[in-house]
């Protein structure tokens, strides 16, 4: 476990964070700017000394200040991966990937070099400087010298905030892979929740300093109490399914999860793979029956478990559909006239074009035959 | 040609401003990482001192140097009776007074190149293992090496031509003290002096000349060093 409970006054700003967190997957820690994200991980790294509290991962205690215990930076083995990237200029990229190796001759160093150029593909990279690299590069190349370090955590903020679309995309399927690969726990700071559903399993939200929420992902995004910090419309549930399927004709991929089937355009994962599919409130519509002649081929029955009214327009329903909640907005007057009841069975209808590339975490830009998919 | 009695300015000019050049290097990384990176209460007191030469008359440099150093000094009379150090009309005390008055001209450099450098390197080095002295030595010290290259130029180049405080403090010695811009002005003092004086400019510009050579070849390797154009 990562167990975290520390205060630390910086001008006008108060962080005052409690929380534990698996020591394993990855832990993603959303919130607004200034929310205190930053400040949380420099407290990790030990970059920023708390003013009260203590900090451990696995019974290793990093710092406690009533014990008067604190661990340098260089001694706890916490790897860090900067949002502004931070190479050594005056070093070569791959003198900048052995920076941190050099300094753990003692230690077994089960991450090795070849291993992270492989996976990074920076082998032609390595006498460059990193003044001539683009922002992608550097930032494969901060991971990997992050990684050679052998961290028993790895720490990532924002990795992706100065990187285009494209970029984006690139360097998160690398952080899947080395997450695949070298099964290092990691903490990843965002605000973006798209990269935060796609590849974190648990959430920590801070807010003002305060830790809002934390548990698993797919709980903490379908908290009704959380909507004003994950931002009004992009609430909903996140659904675990495998690939089942692949549809050349029409350009469609079955979905499989534990209460039914999606129809999604064709995802480009091999069937068995397991995929992330946000379904948004305002995406969900639903029905008392099954209706047959609709074009909406997304049927999902369940039964309504929740209500809660939202602005007094509209009303978030959950509706349970196997073991899997799924959530929907419909307006209050819709509500009424069908007189849904908490236990009702229903109908919930998702579109098809609905489930796009970014529901899908996949923040790739749609590809020429996705596009047409979504057309038909 | 120059006689052995200039050659002897030359050499002892050279010996003068290369030993104090040598001694201030640490003494104004010190005072440069003091004043760029850290925060202490006698911090702007600090900062003065070590700018008073370069806004004081080098006379008056020379006349505080020689009420402390000098052989009824405070300091003078410790450092002759504890040490048996004389500085005052001594080479050792034209090294000190060109040391003084260069002084602040290298920590101006080296503490520009030291503020140009990211500090969050330093920390991505500790979050990679480095302790903090190693993350200095191999990380911020490499980057600050153009501004200490240059800091040390100008000050072994401003201690060449260094002339009030060395005068005040050290006087006129002739082999002792006498650097160039003291056998220059004497010759100048001295009837049917004006060949002398200018066969010593003559060689106060070669050495110029060549000093400036110097840096420019040290200033390229290293730029060439550090993968900048």
């Amino acid at each position: 476990m990562i167990e975290v409970c520390v205060r630390r006054r910086l001008g006008a700003f108060l962080l005052d964070a409690d929380f534990a967190a698996p020591s394993q997957g990855i832990t993603g820690l959303f919130g607004r700017s200034g929310a205190g994200k930053t400040t949380l991980i420099n407290l990790m790294a030990g970059i920023l000394a708390p003013d009260a509290g203590r900090i451990a991962i696995d019974d290793l205690v990093f710092c406690d200040a009533d014990a008067r215990v604190t661990l340098a930076p260089e001694a706890r083995r916490i790897g860090f991966v900067f949002q502004d990237s931070r190479l050594f200029p005056h070093l070569s990229v791959e003198a900048n990937l052995r920076f941190g190796l050099r300094r753990r001759r003692q230690a077994p160093c089960p991450i090795t070099f070849d291993a992270v150029v492989d996976v990074l593909g920076v082998d032609h990279l390595l006498p460059r400087r990193p003044q001539t690299l683009s922002g992608g590069e550097r930032q494969r190349i901060a991971l990997g010298r992050a990684l050679l370090a052998q961290p028993r955590l790895l720490l990532l903020d924002e990795p992706l905030a100065s990187l285009d679309a494209p970029r984006k995309a690139e360097i998160l399927s690398y952080i899947e892979r080395l997450r695949d690969q070298f099964r290092l726990p990691m903490i990843y700071v965002s605000h973006s929740l798209d990269e935060l559903i796609r590849l974190a399993d648990h959430l920590l939200v801070v807010s003002d300093g305060r830790i809002a929420a934390a548990g698993p992902l797919a709980d903490v995004i379908s908290r009704l109490d959380l909507q004003p910090l994950l931002g009004r419309f992009e609430a909903g549930a996140v659904v675990d399914c495998v690939v089942q399927a692949h549809d050349p004709h029409y350009r469609l991929t079955t979905l499989r999860f534990d209460g039914g089937q999606l129809r999604v355009p064709l995802v480009d994962r091999p069937e068995g793979e397991r995929v992330r599919v946000r379904l948004r409130a305002r995406d969900i519509a639903l029905a008392l029956s099954e209706p047959r002649d609709v074009s909406i081929s997304n049927r999902l029955v369940g039964t309504i478990s929740d209500f809660a009214v939202r602005d007094g327009v509209f009303v978030d329903v959950t509706v349970a559909v196997g073991t899997t909640t799924v959530r929907a907005l419909i307006s209050r007057e819709s509500k009424d006239r069908l007189a849904l009841e908490i236990g009702q069975r229903v109908w919930a209808l998702v579109k098809t074009v609905a489930l796009d590339n970014r529901s899908l975490g996949l923040l790739r830009p749609p590809r020429a035959t996705d596009r047409d998919a979504g057309r038909e | 040609m120059p006689t052995p009695v200039e050659l002897d300015a030359l050499w002892l000019s050279l010996k003068v401003a290369t030993i104090a050049t040598l001694v201030s290097l640490p003494l104004a990384m010190l005072a440069a990482w003091l004043l760029a990176r850290t925060s202490f209460a006698g911090r702007t007191a600090l900062d003065a001192v070590v700018h008073a030469p370069l806004v004081l008359p080098p006379v008056v440099v020379g006349y505080l140097l020689l009420m402390a150093l000098g052989a009824r000094g405070p300091v003078g009379r410790w450092l002759d009776s504890a040490m048996g150090i004389r500085l005052a009309f001594t080479t050792g005390g034209a090294v000190l007074a060109a040391a003084v008055m260069s002084f602040p001209l290298m920590v101006r450099a080296i503490r520009l190149s030291l503020e140009a450098v990211d500090g969050g390197l330093e920390w991505a080095a500790r979050t990679l293992g480095a302790t903090r002295l190693d993350a200095f030595v191999s990380v911020t010290l490499p980057l600050m090496l153009p501004g200490i290259v240059s800091g040390a130029i100008v000050a072994f180049a401003s201690s060449l031509g260094e002339f009030g405080a060395t005068i005040t403090f050290a006087s006129n010695i002739e082999g002792e003290t006498r650097t160039l811009p003291l056998a220059i002005y004497t010759a100048i003092q001295t009837p049917d002096g004006d060949l002398i004086a200018l066969r010593l400019v003559g060689l106060s510009l070669a050495l110029a000349i060549g000093a400036l050579a110097l840096a420019e070849v040290a200033d390229r390797r290293v730029r060439r060093m550090l993968g900048r154009p």
